[in-house]
């Protein structure tokens, strides 16, 4: 095997960004991927867009989106919990990144039918992250970057301040190799639902996943296990709530649901639990995961009549569909004698209706319930109706290594010399809580640029 | 139809309705994303404004193995192929030769051999060069109606098909619009202007978008020969054959090369992309009408090259059985899909107006 100079752990967009700036200055870089080449890309084949401050209109994105403005942004989805040195270092270097995407061969396009609100913020990119790994696949392999699939990484080992051996698994066997420097860029763990088990309760054995079944946090654990300095809240995760027939990994953009504000919302006992109405759906759909995780069994369901249908982006999975409030807890397997008297005492809360407005806080609220439904409330009563399941679906964890703004990795006596780490498995070093959207992608641009920046300097 | 395939592409179209990550590329998406439910007459118009450049199959995050097994650009080539098979007329030919190449080749020879038993039976009736070979009138007995009645056919499949998709009648500002998209292939250099994935898994190229622009030019230049032909023929009483100077021979020359080797570069390109990304079952088919495009550009050039030789009648007969097979099997090849995706650009154009 060739002698490499860096070997970067993982095949996602943090990874990419890393092993295409080291190439860049020269390094000799190795990838390893844990997942098969039709799945290679982790999280990152699942995003859209990545967010981006400018100074003035920038390749898609139109206006100008400036440094204060995206910290108070983050600032606010993250109550506080947010390192503003290192998040100032990434809002900053956003603004280089989409150039040098678009110099990597990343193509944007205007943003997306139904989210025209981003269009100063997030920079989208055409045909989604799948093209985005695609194209650096492309460009690293140009480069001479050499990429093994199906190469599991299952430990690295510490000695003294430096990584003097990774172990991985690859067609099979066992293997070993002594690298110069390491980049970890392997994602967080959600997808091993025993540990988010431990980490959440059993509940979370219920929860589905909504990327790659890749990451597990393997080489996560064993570097916490080896006392490498964590940040992060093990029992956080971001989680939204999704269709409830969602396929248990990797279902992606395309199981989430927008149709809660048009809704009453049970658990399965039939009983609503939260305003459904709160505020507009992107504030809210985070909250809703964890909403749902709390009730029984980990799932609700969501029910509209026939006026509200049209009125939200459709999902993967048609409703399911009834002429009558009867037939469809039959099909939803809801207590039919609950149900109906949820939906009564909702239905007769439900004032005038006449400043209804889908896309603004109308203000159209419901009087004499608990809980009440804030905006939107409009009775349940013109069939067919139409039902949907929610799960809580996770999109990642917090827990993290943490790094300095050299995106290096420490422990106890300081930095260990040839480690660095970026994307998912560092950004807890950044944000602790909350998730501001498209803000995943441009740490991991950003710190993986950084990591094979440090990474290629140290080894040359 | 066949509802299987409608069926397959409906399951599809929601999938990408509820995604859009590829909104960009092509014509498909902003005409699918501006509808939540998806009839016959949709799920054609769609296949039929899909020029199978697979961009969408390489950047989608649910291709298989994954559960929702998405292969848009194949489920919209059948469609494509199945709509332009139940759309044809007479129906009894409809079927036979866009999943078959041997059909085409075996139509080809027919063509060669009717040239020739044509020749031997008319014969010249005194013209010089190529009708010293077989008459002008018999020439005109034969191509006349071997090009009209397939336009015929073209036309009645094409008001079924605006009929499908609930077209309005047309105005200038379609025509306007749609021709200019197909005139610059702009959906063949996909969103960002860097082309098709076509033979080289996830890799853009222009390739593809240039070979079609060869075959395309190169035809309409042939087309335009022979009408500068027939216009001198009748109008200035000046029948072939023509000098190296002359309009038919300007525009012809130029043309078979462009359509010979266009179509030979599109061949070699469909040699190397991935079958199961198109419609398997239309592979044959394609090919096999693509060579016989490519022969009747080549046999062309050819009886120029060998002039007034002993070559020349033979030569004659391959040529003009190449013309008059490509001819009537317009409506019947993958030749149609010119015409329907025409009509779907000019049905898209309205769309955008409604
Ligand atoms: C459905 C969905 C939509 C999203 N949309 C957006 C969006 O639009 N914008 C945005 O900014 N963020 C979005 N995110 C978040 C975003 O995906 C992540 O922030 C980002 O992809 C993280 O990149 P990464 O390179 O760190 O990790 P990943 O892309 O997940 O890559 C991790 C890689 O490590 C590999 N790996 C794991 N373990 C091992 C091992 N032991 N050995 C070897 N390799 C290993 C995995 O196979 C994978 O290739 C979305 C997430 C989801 C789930
Ligand atoms: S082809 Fe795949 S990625 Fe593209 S819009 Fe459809 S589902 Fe989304
Ligand atoms: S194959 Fe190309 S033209 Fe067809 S739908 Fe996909 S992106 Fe559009």
């Amino acid at each position: 095997m060739t002698n490499y100079d860096i070997t970067v752990i993982g095949g996602g967009n943090a990874a990419l960004c890393a092993a295409i700036t080291a190439a860049e200055a020269g390094a000799r870089v190795l990838i390893l991927e844990t997942a098969p080449k039709p799945y290679r890309g982790g999280n990152s084949r699942h995003t859209r867009n990545f967010r981006c401050a400018h100074d003035g209109p920038l390749g898609p994105l139109v206006e100008s989106y400036g440094e204060n403005e995206y910290l108070d942004d983050l600032l606010k989805v993250t109550a506080g919990n947010t390192d503003e040195k290192l998040a100032r270092l990434a809002i900053r270097s956003s603004e280089e990144c989409l150039p040098w995407m678009e110099a990597h061969g990343v193509r944007f396009q205007p943003s997306l039918s139904g989210t025209l609100s981003l269009a100063r913020t997030n920079a989208f990119f055409m045909g989604g992250g799948k093209s985005l790994v695609n194209a650096y696949y492309r460009t690293a392999d140009a480069l001479g970057v050499d990429v093994l699939y199906e190469a599991h990484v299952t430990h690295l080992e510490l000695s003294g301040d430096r990584i003097a051996r990774i172990d991985y698994t690859h067609q099979g066997d066992d293997h070993s190799i002594e690298p110069t420097a390491v980049i970890v860029a392997s994602g967080g763990f959600q997808a091993d639902t025993d540990w988010l088990a431990r980490a959440w309760g059993p509940a979370a054995k219920n929860f589905l996943i909504r990327g790659t079944p890749y990451n597990r946090g393997v080489v996560l654990a064993d570097l916490l296990d080896q006392g490498i300095d964590s940040v992060g809240d093990p029992t956080q995760c971001h989680a939204v709530a999704i269709d409830g027939r969602a396929p248990k990994f990797d279902g992606g953009i395309v199981t989430r649901l927008d149709c809660v504000p048009f809704s009453i919302v049970v658990n399965k006992q039939a009983e609503r639990f939260y305003d459904e109405g709160e505020d507009v759906w992107p504030k809210r759909y985070a909250i809703w995961g964890r909403l749902v995780a709390a009730q029984p069994d980990q799932v609700a369901y969501v029910i509209i009549d026939s006026k509200s249908l049209d009125l939200f982006m459709p999902s993967v999975f048609p409703p399911l569909k009834a002429d009558t409030i009867e037939n469809l807890a039959g099909m939803l397997g809801l207590p039919l004698a609950k149900l109906c008297e949820t939906l009564d005492a909702f239905n007769s809360a439900c004032g005038d209706t006449s400043a209804f407005h889908p896309t603004e806080l109308d203000g159209v609220t419901t009087t004499g319930i608990a809980p009440a439904k804030t905006n939107w409330a409009r009775p349940i009563n013109t069939p067919p109706f139409y039902g949907y399941s929610l799960r809580t679906g996770v999109t990642f964890t917090y827990l993290g290594l943490k790094v300095d703004e050299t995106a290096q990795c420490f422990n106890a006596t300081g930095p260990i010399r040839n480690l660095w780490a970026a994307g998912e498995t560092m950004a807890g070093s950044i944000l602790g809580q909350g998730y501001l959207a498209g803000f995943g992608m441009t740490i991991g641009t950003v710190f993986g640029r950084i990591a094979g920046r440090e990474a290629a300097a140290y080894a040359n | 139809m066949r509802t299987d395939l409608i069926q397959e592409a409906r399951r599809q179209a929601e999938i990408c309705n509820a995604c859009r990550y590829c909104e960009g590329y092509c014509s498909v998406f902003p005409a699918l994303h501006s509808q939540r439910a998806f009839a016959e007459g949709d799920i054609t118009q769609l296949a039929n404004l899909c020029h199978n450049c697979r961009g969408c199959y390489y950047a989608c995050q649910y291709t298989a193995p994954h559960e929702f097994d998405l292969n848009l650009p194949k489920a919209l080539a059948e469609v494509r192929r199945d709509s332009w098979e139940s759309l044809a007329w007479p129906q009894p030919l409809a079927k036979r030769f866009h999943t078959q190449g041997g059909a085409i080749a075996m139509a080809l020879v027919a063509g060669f051999a009717l040239m020739f038993l044509a020749i031997r039976a008319v014969g010249s009736a005194g013209g010089d060069g190529f009708y010293a070979v077989l008459s002008h009138s018999a020439m005109v007995a034969l191509f006349a109606p071997a090009l009209l009645l397939p336009l015929f056919s073209i036309g009645l499949s094409l008001r079924a098909y605006w009929r499908m998709v609930d077209g309005r009648p047309l105005t200038l500002a379609d025509l306007n619009a749609a021709f200019n998209r197909a005139a610059h292939m702009t959906d063949l250099a996909a969103g960002h202007g860097e082309g098709c994935n076509f033979e080289d898994e996830d890799r853009f190229s222009q390739s593809r978008r240039y070979a079609h622009q060869a075959i395309l030019y190169g035809f309409l230049l042939c087309f335009a020969a022979t009408c500068a032909g027939t216009i001198l023929h009748y109008l200035f009483n000046s029948p072939a054959p023509y000098p190296f100077w002359s309009l038919p021979k300007l525009l012809g020359i130029p043309g078979g090369a462009l359509l010979t080797l266009g179509c030979a570069w599109m061949t070699w390109l469909k040699l190397k992309s991935d079958r199961t990304l198109g419609d398997p079952r239309a592979w044959g088919g394609d090919i096999g009408f693509t060579l016989l495009l490519g022969f009747t550009g080549l046999s062309g050039l050819m009886l120029f090259a060998v002039g007034d030789t002993a070559w020349m009648p033979g030569m004659l007969a391959l040529h003009l059985g190449a013309v008059l097979t490509f001819f009537l099997l317009m409506p019947f090849t993958k030749m149609a899909h010119g015409f329907y995706r025409t009509a779907a650009l000019l049905r898209n154009a309205q769309r955008y107006r409604e």
